[in-house]
C-alpha cells in the first residue's frame, strides 16, 4: 500500500497502516471504488485520508517549496488569474481549496487599488467642491477601502487554513476576509451565494471532481463566474519531456532537502499526470452545468486556466 | 558461494525501472527472491520488521528500491550539502550526504567487516541500536566506567536518543544500507568511547575520527567545514590538541564498526578503548 511509496519508514503508511492491513478485504467494501493517488491505486477513502495527511505535512512549507518548485512563476500564474477574474468593489468571491490565501490576498489588493482608483476619478469629475466635501470622499475611502467585497478562503486541510491565517496576520490583511473549514464536494454555503468561485490548484486534489463542479454551479448566484488554475497538460513533445525531467527528478529532491519530505513531493508530480488534460476538464465544467466554458494555457500548457459562468 | 537465484533475476529487472519518466512503477513486491525464503529466513531478535537476516546458505545480496535515479542521487548530495553546511542542526540533510555520497567507501567499510571475525557477525545478525532493544534499567544498573553506563550517561546527558536515526532512503543496496544505519547507530558509542559531548566542537572531533576511520565523504567534509561556526579559541583547541589526538587514533584504532558493542556493556569503557586503539582523550574541556 503506502509502503511502495517508500522503502523506509513511510510516513504516510505509520498512520493507517497498520489498521488498513487489518481491515483488509472489508475495506474494499467499506471505503468506496477505486481511484488513484499519484500512480497508486487506491479506494477513494484512502486517497482522502492520504491527501489530507500530504497537506497536513506540507502546510508549513508550503509557499517556500511552491516558490522554488516553479521558481516563482507560480506568483505571475495567480496575478494573471485574478487579473482575469477583473472583481470590481462589492464582488463576493469563495476561494476554495484557497489553503495559504495567494489568490485571497491578490483578490483584496486588485479590489482595493480599483476602489481607490474609482474614488480618485470621483474628486477628478468634481473640480468645484468644498473642503468639506472632499474631507468627506478621504473619510469614505477609509472607512471603506475595499467597497464591500468580501472572501471567503475554504479549505478542507486544518493546517493549512492555519498557516493561511498566520500568513495574513502577518501581511496586515484582516478586512474582508474570513476563513472556513469545507470540502470542496459538500460547500457549508447556501445557493446562489458567491460572485465567482475559484479554485487554484486545488481540484487536482479532489477526489470527486464531477462533485465539486455542482458545488461550484450550485453556491454561484446566476451570473457568476467559476474560475479554474490548475496544472495541465504540454502537448509541445519537447517541452513535455523536459517538463517530465523537471518534475520527476528535481521536484522531489526539492522536497526532500528543503521540506524534508519526499513522498509528499512524489505525490505532487504523480496526481499532475493524473489529472484529466484541458479538453476533458472544459467537458467536466460544461457537464455541471456551465456555459461559455473556455481555457487559456500558460506557459504552453504547464497550467491552464479554465472558466465558465452559470447563466 | 552461491549467487543470485535465476528465479529473482527476472524479478529484479521488472522492479527496477527508471522512476523518471513517469511510468508507473510495480509497488509493493519483497524483492527478496529466495526460493526457501519460508525456510531459511532467519531474524536476529533484535532486527527491524522488514531487515531480515540474508540466508546464510545464499549469502546474496539484495538490491533494495530506493526509488531514486542517479541523477536524484547527484542533486541530493549536492542539495543536502548546501543546506548541511547552512544549518548544522538538519540532521536529516547530513543522514541524506552520508548516504548519497557513500558509495565508493560504503563497500570499503562492508568489506572490512566481512573480513573481521565480529564484524561478520554483526553483518549476520544485523543487531539495532534502538530504545526497544536495549535493556535501559539493566545498563543504568552497571558499575560506573563501564560501557553502558557511560552510554547511558551519555545519552541522558545531552538528552538524546538513540531512536531518532533516520533510516537509509538512499542506498541502493541493502547490505550497505545496514552498514550505514550501524554507522549510524554507533556514533553515539563513539561519543562516549571518545568522550566527547554533543556541542559543535564534540561533534568536530568525533568527525574527524570518523573520516579517518570510515572514509566517508560525508564525515570528511563535516570534519572539513564544521571548524567554520568555532570561535578563534575552540578552534585553537581543536587544532592543537584535538584533531592531532582525533587523527592518531583514527589511525590506529581497529575499524570501530567491528565491535559488537551490544555484547560488551559490562566492559570497562578503558579497556574497550585500549582494545580498539584509542588513546586516552585529552584533559582539555569540550
Amino acid at each position: 500500500m503506502a509502503a511502495g511509496l517508500c522503502p523506509g519508514r513511510a510516513l504516510l503508511s505509520r498512520r493507517g497502516g497498520a489498521l488498513w492491513a487489518l481491515l483488509g478485504p472489508a475495506r474494499g467494501l467499506a471505503a468506496g471504488p477505486e481511484t488513484h493517488f499519484g500512480f497508486q491505486n487506491v479506494s477513494e477513502a484512502e486517497r482522502r485520508e492520504k491527501i489530507y495527511q500530504v497537506f497536513e505535512n506540507v502546510a508549513e512549507k508550503y509557499d517556500v517549496m511552491n516558490d522554488s518548485m516553479s521558481l516563482g512563476i507560480h506568483r505571475v500564474w495567480k496575478d494573471i488569474l485574478v487579473h482575469k477574474m477583473n472583481p470590481s468593489p462589492g464582488t463576493l468571491l469563495v476561494d476554495v481549496a484557497g489553503g495559504t490565501g495567494d489568490i485571497a490576498f491578490r483578490f483584496l489588493n486588485y479590489v482595493r487599488s480599483v476602489r481607490e482608483r474609482q474614488l480618485q476619478q470621483k474628486l477628478r469629475h468634481q473640480q468645484n467642491l468644498s473642503w468639506q466635501e472632499i474631507s468627506k470622499s478621504y473619510q469614505e475611502e477609509k472607512s471603506n477601502p475595499l467597497g464591500d467585497s468580501q472572501v471567503v478562503v475554504c479549505d478542507i486541510n486544518r493546517e493549512m487554513l492555519k498557516a493561511g491565517k498566520q500568513k495574513a496576520q502577518h501581511l496586515g490583511y484582516s478586512e474582508g476576509l474570513s476563513w472556513v473549514l469545507g470540502n470542496a464536494e459538500e460547500l457549508p454555503f447556501d445557493d446562489d451565494k458567491f460572485d465567482v468561485y475559484t479554485i487554484a490548484f486545488g481540484i487536482r486534489n479532489v477526489t470527486r471532481i464531477d462533485l465539486a463542479l455542482q458545488e461550484a454551479y450550485r453556491v454561484l448566484k446566476p451570473g457568476g463566474r467559476f474560475l479554474c488554475l490548475e496544472f495541465s497538460h504540454v502537448s509541445n513533445p519537447l517541452l513535455s519531456r523536459l517538463y517530465d525531467l523537471y518534475s520527476f527528478q528535481v521536484i522531489p529532491v526539492l522536497g526532500e532537502v528543503i521540506a524534508g519530505d519526499w513522498k509528499s513531493y512524489q505525490y505532487l508530480v504523480e496526481s499532475i499526470r493524473r489529472f484529466p488534460p484541458q479538453e476533458e476538464l472544459k467537458a467536466m465544467v460544461e457537464d455541471a452545468g456551465f456555459l461559455r466554458v473556455d481555457y487559456q494555457n500558460l506557459n504552453s500548457g504547464i497550467v491552464a486556466i479554465h472558466s465558465g459562468f452559470k447563466l | 558461494m552461491l549467487r543470485g537465484v535465476a528465479v529473482r533475476v527476472p524479478l529484479l529487472r521488472a522492479v527496477r525501472g527508471a522512476p523518471g519518466k513517469g511510468t508507473p512503477r510495480p509497488r509493493g513486491r519483497s524483492s527478496r527472491g529466495c526460493r526457501d525464503s519460508e525456510l531459511c529466513h532467519r531474524r536476529s531478535p533484535q532486527a527491524e520488521p522488514g531487515w531480515a537476516a540474508p540466508c546464510p546458505a545464499l549469502r546474496r545480496r539484495r538490491r533494495r528500491k530506493s526509488g531514486s535515479s542517479p541523477l536524484q542521487k547527484a542533486l541530493l548530495a549536492a542539495g543536502s550539502a548546501c543546506v548541511a553546511l547552512w544549518d548544522p542542526y538538519r540532521h536529516d540533510m547530513v543522514a541524506v550526504l552520508g548516504e548519497t555520497t557513500g558509495c565508493l567507501a560504503l563497500p570499503k567499510l562492508r568489506d572490512r567487516m566481512r573480513n573481521d571475525p565480529e564484524g561478520y557477525r554483526i553483518l549476520q545478525e544485523r543487531p539495532r541500536i534502538r530504545l526497544s532493544t536495549l535493556d535501559m534499567a539493566r545498563l543504568r544498573g552497571l558499575p560506573d566506567g563501564t560501557l553502558g553506563r557511560e552510554y547511558v550517561r551519555f545519552l541522558e546527558d545531552n538528552k538524546v536518543s538513540p531512536d531518532t536515526r533516520m533510516p537509509a532512503k538512499f542506498v541502493d543496496d541493502e547490505e550497505l544500507a545496514y552498514v550505514i544505519q550501524r554507522y549510524r547507530e554507533v556514533h553515539d558509542l563513539m561519543h562516549t568511547l571518545l568522550g566527547m559531548p554533543t556541542n559543535m566542537l564534540g561533534e568536530v572531533v568525533v568527525k574527524w575520527f570518523e573520516a579517518v576511520q570510515t572514509g566517508l565523504p560525508m564525515c570528511v567534509l563535516g570534519a572539513a567545514f564544521g571548524p567554520i561556526r568555532l570561535n578563534a579559541r575552540k578552534l585553537q583547541v581543536l587544532a592543537t590538541e584535538l584533531v592531532p589526538w582525533a587523527v592518531r587514533s583514527g589511525r590506529n584504532a581497529s575499524c570501530v564498526l567491528n565491535v559488537y558493542y551490544e555484547q560488551r556493556w559490562e566492559q570497562s569503557v578503558e579497556s574497550l578503548r585500549e582494545e580498539i586503539g584509542i588513546f586516552p582523550p585529552p584533559a582539555v574541556r569540550v
